[in-house]
């Protein structure tokens, strides 16, 4: 499917700029225009087909069928792959949660939606397919729907209702029954210039991070000595994926600049296993969004949903070493 | 008479574009309205929506969760 990308590499760095491809300078900026188009014509695909489902299926009406339907459990499934199919924006957070609080859905399954919607991302998908083909991309992305599903099941049990924060609780008690949703009437083609255009918005929002994550990636790959981190974090001991986990939440970066990372990780004897743990641990949880959240949420509720994910996380990274 | 147009949004960057969009469209067309920012996340739930930015002419939501093109506003101030 790309072959003619790698001519087109090929042809730039050997003949263009007339850089060996017998150098190391050759081959690493050969691999770099490489991945990095490779990486943005892929994120564009992805996105493009997310703004398609989005514009056909928005979250208003997720809402409203999870508040006529039945579903018998399945609601957390359904919840947690529409949280990873919807494109994760951090300031919507909040108007979601109130809105699926309003629309009486239960805490759980708003959690499900909550917890995949940032570790299942479009930039992370799409880093994902790049860089570690698609059988770790589709590992990783049933991983976190079930995760998703998981945690907000458990969440639910847990009847958390009563911590959240005053505001939110105000809402609660007074929810509408039945919203109706009003769709809105545009044609296919009149949308397809809009889902076009924000999916190029996408694209040029992380070309930054794209260019520098995967320039950190092929600096590491030649400095980082082989089997570095089978001395320190790939040995398989039973403490490597907790504490994989546990470095990974504080930190904050976007997916774009964390997955050519965790690739030389990979590289380099970390099992694949502790590295998508590492990965989720990074994009799924993050200071900013417990920020937001404390509108609607307590700190107590914000640290029981941290402590729940990150055990989750761990627990998967644990499936993940075993099944991989 | 003069439309009361409010943006609804946290401040994210789809947020921003929605809000040049909107007065580049009244300013070229030299609309009769005002064009006001709402960030306050209180008052934008009482409009009861779920994503943002989103549009509200004289206090009825007519775009929720993106950002609108500028034939579209045109469409709807008109």
């Amino acid at each position: 499917m790309f072959d003619w990308l790698q001519n087109f590499a090929d042809w730039l760095i050997y003949s263009v700029f007339n850089i060996g491809a017998e150098t190391h300078l050759g081959t690493a900026l050969n691999f770099f225009v490489f991945d990095t188009i490779k990486i943005l014509i892929l994120l564009f695909i992805i996105v493009f087909i997310m703004g398609i489902v989005n514009a056909y299926f928005p979250v208003e009406k997720l809402k409203d069928y999870l508040n006529r339907k039945k579903l018998y459990g399945l609601e957390y499934l359904f919840s947690s792959v529409f949280g990873a199919v919807t494109p994760f924006c951090s300031c919507s957070s909040v108007p979601l949660f109130i809105g699926f609080v309003q629309g009486g859905i239960p805490l759980g399954v708003i959690f499900s939606f909550l917890i995949t919607s940032p570790l299942v991302n479009e930039v992370a998908v799409a880093m994902f397919i790049g860089m570690f083909g698609l059988k770790a991309t589709l590992i990783y992305v049933v991983s976190g729907i079930l995760l998703g599903t998981f945690g907000g099941w458990l969440m639910g049990k847990l009847n958390l209702e009563h911590l959240l924060s005053d505001w939110a609780k105000k809402i609660l008690e007074n929810k509408m029954q039945h919203p109706e949703y009003q769709e809105e009437k545009l044609t296919f083609y009149q949308r397809l210039p809009e889902i076009t255009h924000s999916a190029w918005d996408i694209v040029k929002n992380v070309l930054l991070y794209v260019i520098i994550g995967i320039a950190i990636g092929a600096a590491m790959h030649g400095y980082v000595p082989e089997n570095f981190f089978n001395t320190y974090l790939g040995g398989g001991q039973w403490w490597t994926v907790p504490l994989a986990v546990i470095l990974a939440v504080p930190m904050y970066a976007n997916a774009a600049g964390i997955v050519p990372v965790i690739q030389v990780f990979v590289a380099k004897g970390v099992p694949l296993g502790t590295a998508i743990a590492f990965m989720m641990a990074t994009v799924g949880l993050s200071i900013p969004e417990a920020t937001l959240l404390k509108k609607v949420l307590s700190i107590k509720l914000i640290a029981i949903f941290f402590g729940v994910v990150t055990l989750c996380i761990i627990l998967s990274g644990y499936v993940f070493n075993i099944l991989l | 008479m003069s439309k009361v147009i409010k943006i609804l949004g946290t401040g994210c960057p789809k947020c921003k574009s929605m809000t040049k969009v909107v007065t580049d469209v009244v300013l070229e067309n030299n609309i009769d309205a005002t064009v006001e920012k709402v960030e306050d996340i209180m008052e934008i739930m009482k409009f009861n929506i779920m994503t943002t930015p989103a549009l509200a002419i004289d206090d009825v939501i007519t775009i929720k969760g993106r950002v609108p093109s500028k034939e579209e506003v045109l469409d709807l101030l008109q």
